[in-house]
C-alpha cells in the first residue's frame, strides 16, 4: 500500500478560478525518495501542502478528490495528528525556528504532543546527532548561518519520528555546498531509517543523485514519472522547461554528434565513467 | 561607473563583514559576484546605492561618494533588487506594486501607466496585474520585485540572487533580458551562487571570501579554477567538473559551456580512440 495516496485531487485557491491541481493521482510508496519538479506555477508547492493537512485545514478553497497519508484521510484528520507523521521543511528556516536555543526548538513540537521528559531528552540528542549538529545545541537560531539553521529545522522535524519528511526547495537560499550537505543528510534519513522524502526541486544538478524517483508536474497535473534517470533524459520532460542537469544534455549533444554513450549520467563522475567506457570499447 | 575604495563595514554586533574591498565596475559592464554564503556579497551590494555606508574607505557611483548623495538619488540611477521578495513587496496588487516607485519619482500618470504596463509584459507577470504579490509563488514575487525596479530604468540594475525559485524557462528569459539590458549599455550586478547560470551568462566574475576579493577576471577563467573554487566553497560547473575527472586537459581551454563541450569531447574522443 503507498504512504502518500492521491486520488482525482482538484484544488481551488480562494477566489483564485483557475485550478491549482486538476485532476491529480499520484502513489508515494513507503520508503521512496521522491523529487518533485516541474515550471514555476505546476503545483508542486500546493501538492505539498495536501501531505500535511495545511491544505484543506489552513487554505480557504475547494478541494475534491481523496488524499491518504500515512494511512489517515487528510480531510478528516487534524494536522496536529498529522504534523506526527508527516514532517514538513520550509524554504526559509527562519520561518520554522523560533525559539531561544538550538534545543528548544528541537524540543518544542515534542512538549506539544506531552511526550514523558526523559523521551524528549533522549529523541533531541538523536536528532541533533542525526543531522550533525549536535555542537549547535545551546545557539540561538539567528546566531546560525543558513545552511545550520535549515538542518535546525530538519531536525526539529525528525525529532517527531515522522513517517514521511516533505521539503519544499530547502535549499534554495543556501549556497551549493550547503545545500549539498543538506542533500546528505536528508539522504541518510531515507536511507538508515527508512523514512519517505518528498523534495520540491528546481535544484536538479545537485539533488537527483539521491532520489530514487522523479515526478514532474505540469499545470495542476502528474506528467512524468520514472527514476531520474529516466525521466531527466526524456526530451519532452526539457521542453517543460525543467532544469535538466548539465552532464545529461551533454549525454545528448554528443549522440548528435554520432557517440552513443549507452547510458544516462546524472552527475559529472557517472559522465565520466560513461565516457571512458566508450573509449574502452 | 561604480568604483569601491578600500571598503571596511562592520554590523553594530561588531562583525566585520567587509575587509578592505577595492572594486571597480564600469559602465555597461556584466559582473557576477560569487562566493559562500557570509562572503560579504549583499553587504557589498547594498553599498552600491548608499543604503549602506562603509565604515572605512568610500564608495563612487558616477563620480559622486555614497556618504554624500541620498539613497533616494541613487536609486533612481542604482536600481536594487533584494535575494528576498518579502523585504521588497508591501502593495495590495502587482500594479499597485510596480506603480509605487514611478510615483515616488515623480513620473506623471500617463508615463506610470505605460512604465507599468511594459514592466508587467517584460517578467511575463501580466495576468497578475490585479492580484495581491502575497499569494503569488516565490519565483512569480521575484519577478514582481524585479519589474518594479526594472520599471523606473535604473542605469545600473543590481540582482541579489536573482535565480532562486525560478525555473529553467524563467532563467533562460532572465538571462536574455540581462543581455539585452547590457546590449543596451546598462551596468548589471548580479549576486548569484547559481553557478551554472554563471556559465551560461559568462558574465566577469567577482569571487568573495570572508569580506575579501578572493579573484576577479572571465567566468572561463574562475570557474574552471579548481583551488580557487575551492578556497570560495564553490561547486564547479558540471562541464568543468567532468573535464577534470576525465583528465583530459582543460587548462588553456577553460570550458565551462555544456556546447562547446560536446564539440570538444566528441572531437576528442575520437581521436583518442583511433
Amino acid at each position: 500500500m503507498p504512504i502518500i495516496d492521491l486520488k482525482n485531487v482538484t484544488y481551488r485557491y480562494f477566489d483564485v478560478e483557475k485550478p491549482a491541481l486538476k485532476d491529480l493521482d499520484l502513489e508515494i510508496d513507503e520508503g521512496d525518495f521522491v523529487i518533485i519538479t516541474g515550471p514555476s506555477g505546476c503545483g508542486k508547492t500546493t501538492i505539498c501542502r495536501c501531505f500535511n493537512g495545511l491544505i484543506p485545514h489552513f487554505y480557504n478553497g475547494e478541494l475534491s478528490g481523496k488524499i491518504v497519508v500515512a494511512g489517515l484521510d487528510v480531510k478528516e484528520t487534524q494536522t496536529s495528528v498529522l504534523s506526527q507523521h508527516v514532517g514538513f521543511v520550509f524554504q526559509n528556516p527562519e520561518n520554522q525556528l523560533f525559539a531561544l536555543s538550538v534545543e528548544k526548538d528541537v524540543a518544542f513540537s515534542l512538549e506539544n504532543i506531552g511526550l514523558a521528559r526523559e523521551e524528549i531528552v533522549e529523541r533531541v540528542e538523536w536528532a541533533l546527532e542525526m543531522t550533525g549538529i549536535i555542537e549547535l545545541r545551546e545557539k540561538a537560531p539567528y546566531e546560525l548561518s543558513g545552511g545550520q539553521q535549515q538542518r535546525v529545522a530538519i531536525a526539529s522535524v525528525l525529532a517527531m519520528k515522522p513517517e514521511v519528511v516533505v521539503l519544499d526547495e530547502p535549499t534554495s537560499f543556501l549556497d551549493p555546498l550547503s545545500a549539498k550537505r543538506i542533500f546528505e543528510v536528508i539522504s541518510s534519513l531515507n536511507k538508515d531509517l527508512g523514512i519517505t522524502v518528498v523534495l520540491v526541486e528546481h535544484r536538479l544538478d545537485l539533488a537527483s543523485e539521491y532520489a530514487n524517483e522523479a515526478v514532474v508536474m505540469d499545470e495542476g497535473k502528474v506528467s512524468f514519472v520514472g527514476t531520474p534517470r529516466d525521466v531527466f533524459n526524456d526530451r519532452d520532460v526539457w521542453a517543460l522547461g525543467v532544469g535538466i542537469p548539465k552532464v545529461t544534455r551533454l549525454g545528448h549533444y554528443l549522440k548528435e554528434r554520432g557517440i552513443d554513450l549507452g547510458g544516462v549520467a546524472l552527475t559529472p563522475s557517472e559522465a565520466a565513467d560513461l565516457i571512458r567506457g566508450y573509449m574502452n570499447r | 561607473m561604480i568604483e569601491t575604495h578600500d571598503v571596511y563595514y562592520t554590523y553594530p554586533n561588531g562583525f566585520e563583514a567587509l575587509k578592505g574591498v577595492s572594486l571597480a565596475i564600469e559602465t555597461g559592464e556584466f559582473v557576477a559576484i560569487m562566493g559562500e554564503n557570509g562572503a560579504g556579497k549583499t553587504t557589498l551590494i547594498k553599498h552600491f546605492n548608499g543604503l549602506m555606508k562603509p565604515t572605512r574607505g568610500s564608495v563612487v557611483v558616477d563620480g559622486r561618494d555614497t556618504k554624500k548623495v541620498t539613497v533616494a538619488t541613487l536609486s533612481r540611477d542604482v536600481g536594487l533588487v533584494f535575494q528576498n521578495p518579502d523585504h521588497q513587496l508591501f502593495s495590495e496588487t502587482v500594479e499597485d506594486e510596480i506603480a509605487f516607485g514611478l510615483r515616488n519619482f515623480g513620473f506623471d500618470d500617463k508615463t506610470i501607466e505605460r512604465r507599468v504596463d511594459w514592466a508587467l509584459n517584460l517578467l511575463n507577470i501580466s495576468q497578475y496585474r490585479t492580484t495581491s504579490p502575497f499569494i503569488l509563488s516565490g519565483g512569480e514575487r521575484k519577478r514582481v520585485a524585479l519589474s518594479s525596479v526594472l520599471s523606473w530604468d535604473p542605469k545600473i540594475v543590481v540582482l541579489d540572487e536573482p535565480t532562486i525559485g525560478q525555473d529553467y524557462l524563467q532563467k533562460e528569459r532572465l538571462r536574455q533580458f540581462i543581455m539585452q539590458l547590457n546590449t543596451q549599455g546598462k551596468t548589471v550586478v548580479i549576486v548569484t551562487h547559481d553557478v551554472e547560470f554563471v556559465a551560461d551568462c559568462k558574465p566577469r566574475v567577482v569571487l568573495m571570501s570572508k569580506g575579501r576579493l578572493l579573484a576577479d577576471g572571465s567566468s572561463e577563467k574562475i570557474l574552471t579554477d579548481d583551488k580557487l573554487l575551492e578556497e570560495a566553497s564553490i561547486i564547479p560547473p558540471q562541464v568543468a567538473q567532468l573535464f577534470w575527472q576525465l583528465k583530459f586537459n582543460n587548462a588553456g581551454r577553460e570550458i565551462i559551456d555544456v556546447y562547446e563541450a560536446a564539440e570538444i569531447l566528441a572531437r576528442e574522443i575520437r581521436e583518442r580512440m583511433n
